[in-house]
Order: C-alpha cells, then sequence, then structure tokens
C-alpha cells in the first residue's frame, strides 16, 4: 500500500466572485523513502495541495469536488477533525517557509516543541518510549527529553540551554532547525515541506538541505517538498512532480524528467535557471510559451 | 530588570511633587473661603482668626506649601475643615471602599471580556458574536450613572434581589476591619454572611462600572486575536496537531494581550476617576463622595488628598504595566 496516494483531487475556492476551482484532478503517489519535489511557479496549487493533504483548507472557502487523498489507505477527505488531528504532528509533520514567522514569538522554543510531543505523545507513547498507558507524568518528561534530543539531532549546539531561547534570540538558520525538529518530534511518516529553504541564504539552505535529507534517510519516510528551486530538486529529490494553473503536467524519477523534459511547460522552465555562463540580458522567463497550449 | 525598577520608582518622585505644588497653587487660587464655609455664618471675627490660624492659613503660600510637603512624607495630609478630621484617616476610610468598587468593576472586566474576544474572534459573524457586539456598543455607549439607575429599577425596585444601595446594611456590623476591603475582610474573619452581603451590596454599583471597560476590552482583545489568528506560527501549530483549545487559550492570547493590557491600565485611571457618578447614585462610600463634598465646600487638603492618592494609584499601575509587557512579549528588554 502507497503511503500516500493522492487521486484525482479537485479543490475549489469561494471568493466574493463566486467558486472557482483551483486543483484539477491532482494525482500523486508517494512511497517510502520517495523525496517528491513538487515545483511550479507562484499560484500554481502546489501549497494548496499540501495544506489539503493535512487538512488544513478551512471550509468554507476550501471544498473539495472530486478525488480522494489516501494515506496508508485511508481516505483523509472523509476523515474528521478528531481524527485529522491524531494524524497531524505524529504521523504527517509539517515545516512551512519563513522560519521568523512560524515560531510563536511569545514562547520559548522548548514550550512549543514539548508541547508537540506531547500532542504526538498521547497519541502513541511508544513515540516517546513508552509503554502505552504511560502516566501524564511521565509523558511530560519524556516530552522534555525528547525536546531536548531532537534539537541536538537537528545540530543545534547546546540544547539543553538552547530550549529555554525565545525565537528572536535564534538565527533564521537555527530557527528552521527548530521548526525541523518539531515536525519530526513525533517520527512522522510522511513529511510536508513547503519551501523549506526559500527564506535562508544559500549557505544555510545546503545545511538544511543535507539535514532534511539525512533524517529522511535515517528514517524511511516519504517526503513532499514543495518549491520553486529546480536546484534544490536535483540536488535531493527521487522524483518531481511539475505543477502549472492547478494541474500535475509532468511526473516521474528526477534524472528523467530534468534531463529529458516532455513537456513543453517543463523544458520552458529548466531553460529558465539562469546558469554561470549566461550572458548578461539573457535571463529567460515563462513569457515567451504559449499557456494556452501548454495546458 | 531591577535597575529598570528602582529607575522607574524614582521617577515618580519628581512626578509627584509636581503634581503636588500644581495642585497646592491651584487650590488656593480658587475664590473661596473654606473657613468662613466652616465657621458658619453667625461666626465672630475673632473665631474666623482662630481657625485660619490653627488650619495654617495665615502663612505665607511658600510656607503652607512647605509645611503641606513635610507633612505629606511624614503621612499628616493636612487636616479637612469639613470633617474636622486629618485627611490621611478620612482617606484610609473611603479609599478602600473605592478600591474594591474599582477592582470588583476590573475583575469582572477582564474575566469576561478576555475570553468573549478570544471566542467572539474564533466564531466571528456568528450568533455570539453579533449578541456580545451589539451589547457592547450599548455597553460603550451608556452611561455609567444611567445604566446604574436602570440596574437599582430592575433588580432592587421589581425584583428585589439585590439591595437598592450602601456598602452594608445600616443596621448590621461590617466584617472586622483588616484591609478596610469588606469582601476580604469577611473571608479572613471566616464572616460568611458578612461576605455574602457585601457581594450583594457590590454587585449592582461593579456591574455598572464594569459595562464599559468589559464591552472597550472585549472588542480589542477581538481584534488582536484576528489578527493573530492569521499569523504564520498559528498555521504551524495546527499543522503540528495541537488542540484548538491550547492554541487559542495558550499560544494566541498570550500574543493578543499586549494591546489589550494598555487598555486594561487606561481603565484603572477611568474607573478610580469616575466613581464619582457611580458612587452618587449607589451611595457608596467612597473616594467619589467624598471628594464631591469637599469640592462643594471648598475644603482645600481632601481635594489635594484624593488627587494624590488617585494619582499615585495611577503611576504605579503604569509601571505595572510596562512590566507586565515583558512577560506578554519576551523582545521587550529593560533598559
Amino acid at each position: 500500500m502507497a503511503l500516500l496516494d493522492i487521486e484525482n483531487l479537485g479543490l475549489a475556492m469561494t471568493s466574493f466572485e463566486g467558486e472557482t476551482q483551483i486543483l484539477h484532478g491532482i494525482d500523486l503517489t508517494i512511497e517510502r523513502g520517495e523525496i517528491w519535489g513538487m515545483v511550479g511557479e507562484t499560484g500554481s496549487g502546489k501549497s494548496l495541495t499540501g495544506l489539503s493533504v493535512s487538512r488544513l483548507i478551512p471550509s468554507p472557502p476550501g471544498r473539495y469536488t472530486s478525488g480522494a487523498i489516501r494515506f496508508e489507505g485511508q481516505d483523509l477527505l472523509q476523515a474528521d477533525e478528531p481524527a485529522m488531528r491524531r494524524l497531524r504532528g505524529r504521523r504527517i509533520g509539517m515545516i512551512f517557509q519563513d522560519p521568523t514567522t512560524n515560531l510563536n514569538p511569545a514562547f520559548r522554543v522548548g514550550t512549543q516543541l514539548v508541547d508537540v510531543a506531547l500532542h504526538a505523545g498521547r497519541a502513541d507513547p511508544s513515540v516517546l518510549g513508552l509503554a502505552p498507558g504511560a502516566s501524564a507524568r511521565a509523558l511530560k518528561a519524556a516530552a522534555k527529553a525528547r525536546a531536548v534530543e531532537m534539537l541536538d539531532h537537528v545540530g543545534i549546539t547546546n540544547p539543553a540551554e538552547r530550549i529555554r531561547s525565545y525565537p528572536h534570540e535564534l538565527s533564521g538558520g537555527m530557527k528552521q532547525r527548530v521548526l525541523i525538529a518539531m515536525a519530526m518530534i513525533g517520527k512522522p511518516d510522511l513529511l510536508i515541506a513547503d519551501e523549506p529553504t526559500t527564506a535562508l541564504d544559500v549557505s544555510v539552505q545546503a545545511q538544511i538541505l543535507r539535514l532534511m535529507h539525512a533524517l529522511v534517510h535515517e528514517r524511511d519516510i516519504g517526503v513532499l517538498l514543495i518549491t520553486h528551486n529546480l536546484g534544490v530538486v536535483a540536488q535531493i529529490c527521487t522524483h518531481v512532480a511539475v505543477m502549472f494553473r492547478g494541474r500535475i503536467l509532468e511526473k516521474g524519477p528526477v534524472r528523467a524528467v530534468l534531463k529529458h523534459p516532455s513537456h513543453a511547460y517543463t523544458k520552458a522552465l529548466l531553460d529558465a535557471v539562469p546558469r554561470a555562463h549566461t550572458k548578461r540580458g539573457e535571463l529567460r522567463g515563462l513569457g515567451g510559451i504559449d499557456m494556452e497550449a501548454a495546458e | 530588570m531591577l535597575f529598570y525598577f528602582i529607575r522607574r520608582v524614582a521617577m515618580l518622585v519628581p512626578m509627584l511633587l509636581g503634581l503636588s505644588l500644581l495642585l497646592f497653587v491651584v487650590a488656593r487660587l480658587l475664590p473661596g473661603d473654606p473657613v468662613g464655609l466652616a465657621a458658619g455664618p453667625n461666626a465672630t471675627p475673632e473665631l474666623i482668626e482662630r481657625l485660619r490660624a490653627e488650619f495654617g492659613l495665615d502663612q505665607s503660600l511658600p510656607m503652607q506649601y512647605w509645611t503641606y510637603l513635610t507633612g505629606l512624607v511624614q503621612g499628616d495630609w493636612g487636616q479637612s475643615v469639613f470633617t474636622r478630621r486629618p485627611v490621611f484617616e478620612d482617606l484610609m476610610t473611603y479609599l478602600p471602599a473605592t478600591l474594591e468598587l474599582v477592582i470588583a468593576a476590573l475583575v469582572i472586566a477582564i474575566v469576561l471580556g478576555i475570553p468573549l474576544g478570544l471566542l467572539t474572534a474564533v466564531y466571528r459573524n456568528g450568533v455570539l458574536d453579533y449578541v456580545t457586539r451589539t451589547v457592547a456598543l450599548g455597553g460603550i455607549a451608556m452611561p455609567r450613572f444611567f445604566l446604574g439607575l436602570l440596574l437599582q429599577l430592575g433588580f432592587a425596585a421589581w425584583l428585589g434581589w439585590l439591595p437598592l444601595a450602601g456598602r452594608f446594611p445600616l443596621i448590621g456590623f461590617p466584617p472586622e476591619h483588616v484591609t478596610g476591603f469588606y469582601t476580604v475582610d469577611a473571608v479572613l474573619s471566616g464572616d460568611w454572611e458578612g461576605l455574602r452581603l457585601a457581594l450583594a451590596h457590590l454587585a449592582m454599583p461593579a456591574f455598572a462600572m464594569s459595562l464599559s471597560p468589559l464591552a472597550t476590552i472585549m472588542r480589542m482583545m477581538r481584534a488582536s486575536t484576528i489578527e493573530v489568528l492569521q499569523q504564520d506560527y498559528v498555521l504551524t501549530e495546527r499543522a503540528l496537531g495541537l488542540s484548538s483549545r491550547l492554541i487559542l487559550f495558550k499560544y494566541v492570547l498570550k500574543n493578543a494581550m499586549t494591546s489589550t493590557l494598555t487598555i486594561i491600565g487606561l481603565y484603572v485611571s477611568w474607573l478610580l476617576g469616575g466613581t464619582v457618578l457611580v458612587e452618587t447614585v449607589f451611595d457608596w462610600p467612597g473616594l467619589g463622595l467624598y471628594a464631591t463634598q469637599a469640592i462643594l465646600t471648598q475644603d482645600f487638603m481632601p481635594v489635594i488628598g484624593v488627587t494624590m492618592v488617585i494619582a499615585m494609584i495611577y503611576l504605579v499601575t503604569m509601571l505595572l504595566v510596562d512590566l507586565l509587557y515583558g512577560v506578554f512579549n519576551p523582545k521587550v528588554r529593560y533598559s
């Protein structure tokens, strides 16, 4: 059984102008050990696909018009909120784009980590190394220990002290490490990372990608990595899906798609990547291709 | 932090000094003759002279101020011409009554206003939201004394559930004096019947005073909660499975508190300064009634005393609010 199987997913959003179809029949299957890169320009529906898996799109305005999202066989579109909450943070981890705005500024990073660990531990005590039916006190102690351990694991030095830091006392890269620790503390089977490196500078980007790569291999989990950076895809993804206007135009193993793109849009996207020998004034945009034809 | 605190407390001294000087000058510049009023229409010139000397009014103004200032520091706040008692003693009698009223009103406003603000933000445009917003608008718009009259009409005259006015039954004995707060004293001395009576008398005036701050706190809280709910970190917290109750009452609440805290601080002075209307309607023996009487009889010392006390409480409240900012927003650094 596939870890995640999105089948013919359709999503519509209501606004003042009426209902607009946003996602058109998304099909995507992620197995354990696969890192799927999802690329596409702004507004192509990458993030909404990611948020749909965790059922984080409020309804209204969102409405699923068709399809299913099966997580280990269970259709998440049929799941109620309590059932979804048991999956979030425990079976499905999420990381978002901007580390400076995704940590709560009024709380120590430890408080937030411990609360997520406690939530995951309540759903499944074995996550914290406890037997089923562990006491609340045991859970709390284990959650605290696990928070320190997890900070250490994502490469934060002096974790026992750092756990008492407020977000504004940490650098952007450290904050993203904390957020990765928060997403991974419940030992999820699926990680959805929505542009996790976009807000970081290049050298930190590489560190964070290496860290994610290591964590994924260690745990054998599936990853949906949403990005608009083809360089990132080439570096760590095993598979790639190219999105455009709410559709997946092309998908497959990363090598095949990037080396031999079958779709005109993918080609245009690849040509738009600036290279070291690109001359001044030669930077190509996507304006040259016929969007209607591409659809 | 400690250094900041000491510096802020030290800054209170020149502020209070300046205020006392200003008050003193204004009070003395007012037309009128308190001694004449106190001595009555048939007083002999000798009696008036004697009273003037007794109250120190025959000395030069700078001398009078100096006498007053040194007295202030030593707890001698001058004498009321009208009650013939030391002002400090009067204040110690009336201040607890007013503080009890103000604190009760604030507690009602905070305990109801903050959760209602949070909930109406979450369920905005729902039934609860519309009902509370309408009531809140009325709460802000309606004058306190008028609301007080309506309450008296409803709960005392028609329903007869609550006493019409006063702080305690005239024939009853108030709880043993410890703090001067009847409710606290009743609890301390285990006088439960006294507590019931004190609360029954407190209920209407406290509610009448609380409605406006309650409405403002609620609206402030609603607005800042709506803003906080749209922050990225709330999405992250939801995405990692934290319960909506934990997110709202822990993670959102603390972030939304900062602006509400400012409003609460401002309301302390608003309530203290505004007790006079409610105290008049409910015949509540507090600072407001005392000050009104003093102003009407041109009794300088009580007026200065009341103003100084209110100013002191206000300045201390502002200091507390500034310190609390640091609790709700860790980025605030005291230096």
